[in-house]
């Protein structure tokens, strides 16, 4: 286990090594020159050169580089030519609140799915299990931000019972922040649950028809019973691959959703410095992301390895 | 049993949120006491960083000129020139020296008291520290010299109409000598309010100064909150998040809006010329016949009522209705493709349209392209991410042939005077009338500039689409807005919530 851990360790760090690479390679690639956006309409050719200088971006590609990957190994993100303020303290903030944002919306996925998944599995010759099916299957069909816009519409426009948008820190007003994220969590969970939703009704349909159910089941334990000692936790196995495959997919489909409810996260803060070619700041965003991706992809690997007894 | 159960849980859920948000409903709309008045207004744009010293971008003076810096001089609703931080000034016979007096006991938000030294500091960084290339315009300045505490002498090199003007600008902004170290995150200004706190990418609150010298705010609080996506300012105004939209991006959005028990709707005027610009510099449109053809071609009124509800005014020149020189200039040539066609003498072209991916332009280039297309001219749209590719391509290497895009800088019409600008337009003629105009009397320019724009017109340097309406919805009760955003700040000095 601990060579396993090791192993697919080095392998984490190596990947996110490359990743570096090609997050920056990507950058140089975006048209725009950050020096001429800053200065607009009314630059001079002069000023534009002069700008170049201060930003650092008339350097060769390869000094910037190191010079930016660097500063990462010492958790230093640089200083973005456009606010003047240094990267990492404002990846930092925006990474707190979308956090917030996708783990809401994966816990409600989660409170969701498990039971009716599961329930939806137990009686999948029924009606209700059928119509549960169907009901997640038109959840698979609404993207999250439609999702968002039909919420806003019926809760906050309609029924003016919540904010449309916005955030408020919870250090400000805990009771406000709650609120202001009501709206945003189910958006994300209602959508993502539907999805799990199937998942879990497949996993678990594939392990109620397994010899080992059915021993139980011919040893004495109820159906429910041999599926809650027995079945759970070998259909959790693909469960927590999707989990994964879907918290990353949250975590930077978050953008849309952000801009639908006016959340002050990591996608708004890429998206603006995308439009005013923040260099530094987009590629420490991205690479922030790509490390989250990474890493989530580590904990479902060892997950797996803790869950499934063949694999140590 | 248990599966009705687990119905009832989730109905729970779903009612218990309902409700948990019910609750609030009824202060969520109007909260806070008369007494202390917070309110927030809605805008698109928000500032990259709060240095216009350095950083283009109207969202900078448009939440801090005005509000946290004043200059000597400030523009009115009328676009009148009225004193400031200058009590009065004097103007020399050969009009080439201002002698401002300045307003005592006023002082810094630091705390820092304001003196002649500080008007000397602030217009000389203009040559020194200024990064924009608009710094430019009052290179005519040739000394800032202090007589007094509260007199300050500027010389000018020539006589000049826009330097008065152009003070009232962002170039004219009075900066402490003591408070120029964090300009890009700490604006320190004489103005009525104070940088409360900034939220990036949310919004950014102005605190009233409790040092301020004129009549204090009576708002205790302004939020500018920033919403990239226009229906989600809509929905926070109908739900009590903002009080005011201060620029309606979807005049089509209004209806929305229309119970006065509740909002109000308030339409100005503006500076941005909705501009269809013709590369001057490269065929077809250097041929002066193509670019007329176009101007008879685009029927105005149409495009007006199809691209932005009618809003707006159809103007004809790069001359706002609010300023001094402006003619109707909209008859000069009339909609007529017949006309069109002749000038073009049977030929058709095939251009390329490269606008920004703004909804004005990308609502207009649609009439646009249908309206040539009948006379013989296909126009191909693409839209260019703005601002980056749209600076990139059309504005600096002027690789299009016709293009739209809202040129917001008071008093513009000098872009054509630059035969480098995008336009490509070169005739020295209109440089010449408009240099002749800055040193002319009042009467004088009033007459170049009404001829300039004339000339602007015949020549067809540019179609001018129409004229951007400042188009605001509010909360009823909410007085003193500013119904034209003619100046670069948008004042929130008078804002009142009733």
């Amino acid at each position: 286990m601990t060579l396993y851990l090791l192993k697919r360790l080095a392998v984490l760090l190596a990947s996110t090594a490359v990743a570096a690479v090609v997050v920056f390679a990507f950058m140089a690639l975006l048209p725009g020159d950050p020096a001429e956006i800053a200065l607009g309409v009314n630059a001079t050719p002069e000023a534009v050169a002069e700008l170049r200088r201060q930003f650092g971006t008339d350097r060769a590609p390869v000094a910037q580089f190191l010079d930016w990957a660097g500063g990462l190994l010492q958790g230093d993100f640089g200083t973005s030519y456009v606010t003047t303020a240094p990267v990492g303290p404002q990846i930092a903030d925006r990474l707190g609140v979308t956090a917030v944002l996708v783990l809401g919306g994966m816990i409600l996925a989660l409170v969701i799915a498990v039971p009716l998944g599961t329930f939806a599995a137990v009686h999948h010759r029924n009606l209700l299990g059928a119509a549960i099916s169907a009901v997640s299957q038109v959840g698979i069909a609404i993207p999250a931000f439609l999702a968002g816009i039909l919420l806003v519409f019926v809760f906050a426009v309609q029924a003016q019972a919540l904010p449309s948008g916005g955030y408020v820190p919870i250090s400000e007003n805990p009771a406000e922040w709650l609120r202001s994220l009501l709206l945003p969590w189910s958006s994300l969970g209602l959508v993502q649950g539907a999805v799990l939703t199937r998942y879990v009704r497949s996993a678990v349909l594939d392990v109620m028809r397994e010899d080992y159910l059915r021993t139980a089941r011919a040893k004495g334990r109820g159906s429910t019973g041999a599926l809650w000692r027995h079945g759970l936790r070998n259909a959790s196995i693909p469960v927590v691959t999707v989990l994964g495959l879907q918290l990353a997919t949250l975590l930077v489909g978050a953008v849309v959703v952000e801009r639908v409810f006016v959340v002050p996260g990591l996608g708004d803060l890429l998206l603006n410095g995308v439009a005013q070619r923040d260099l530094l700041l987009v590629q420490g965003v991205v690479m922030v992301l790509v490390a989250a991706v990474l890493l989530i992809n580590f904990v479902v690997d060892v997950a797996y390895h803790l869950l499934d007894p063949r694999l140590r | 049993m248990r599966r009705i159960g687990i119905w009832i849980a989730v109905g729970g859920l779903l009612l218990s949120t309902a409700a948990c948000g019910g609750g609030d409903a009824g202060t969520g709309g109007d909260g806070g006491a008369p007494a202390a008045q917070t309110l927030s207004v809605g805008f698109v744009a928000e500032p990259a960083n709060l240095d216009f010293t350095s950083t283009e971008g109207v969202a900078i003076p448009q939440a801090l000129l005005v509000n946290v810096y004043e200059g000597l001089v400030k523009l009115d609703q009328n676009g009148e020139i009225v004193p400031l931080l200058a009590e009065k000034w004097e103007v020399s016979d050969d009009r080439k020296s201002y002698t401002f007096t300045l307003r005592k006991n006023v002082t810094f938000s630091s705390g820092a008291p304001f003196t002649a030294d500080d008007v000397v500091f602030s217009l000389e960084r203009l040559k020194t520290d200024w990064k924009l290339k608009i710094a430019a315009q009052l290179d005519v300045i040739d000394t800032v010299e202090k007589t007094d505490d509260s007199t300050v002498v500027v010389t000018l090199e020539r006589p000049s109409n826009g330097f008065l003007y152009t003070l009232a600008t962002r170039l004219g902004a009075m900066f402490s000598r003591t408070g120029v170290s964090d300009l890009a995150n700490k604006p320190v200004g004489t103005g009525p309010y104070v940088l409360g706190s900034w939220r990036r990418g949310d919004s950014i609150e102005l605190k009233p100064n409790p040092t301020y010298w004129g009549t204090k705010p009576s708002a205790s609080s302004v939020t500018l909150k920033y919403f990239k996506d226009a229906t989600a300012m809509n929905n926070a105004l109908l739900t009590g998040g903002i009080d005011v939209i201060s620029n309606v991006q979807a005049p089509e959005s209004l209806q929305q809006f229309a119970d006065p028990n509740r909002f109000q709707t308030i339409e100005g005027t503006t500076n941005g010329e909705v501009v269809l610009s013709m590369n001057n510099g490269r065929p077809p449109f250097d041929d002066k016949k193509v670019r007329q053809a176009v101007r008879h071609a685009i029927d105005h009124q149409a495009l007006l009522d199809t691209a932005w509800a009618g809003r707006g005014q159809l103007i004809g020149s790069m001359v706002p209705p609010t300023d001094p020189w402006y003619e109707d200039r909209t008859g000069d040539y009339p909609y007529d493709p017949a006309k069109a066609k002749e000038l073009l003498g049977g030929k058709t072209y095939d251009v390329k349209m490269r606008i920004p991916n703004l909804p004005y332009a990308v609502n207009s280039a649609q009439v646009v392209k249908s309206q040539l297309a009948q006379v013989g001219i296909n126009a191909e749209i693409e839209p260019l991410e703005f601002p980056a590719r749209w600076l990139d391509a059309v504005f600096t290497q002027a690789d299009y042939d016709l293009s739209i895009i809202s040129h917001v800088e008071p008093r513009d019409m000098n872009i054509f005077a630059d035969e480098s600008y995008y336009f490509r337009y070169d005739n020295p003629e209109f440089g010449e009338l408009l240099a002749a105009a800055d040193e002319g009397t009042e009467e004088e320019q009033t007459e170049l500039r009404k001829q300039a724009a004339k000339l602007l017109s015949d020549d067809a340097a540019a179609d001018f689409l129409f004229l951007m309406p400042n188009l605001m919805v509010a909360k009823k009760g909410i007085t003193g807005l500013p119904k034209n955003a003619i100046s670069e700040s948008f004042d929130f000095t008078g804002l009142a919530k009733q």
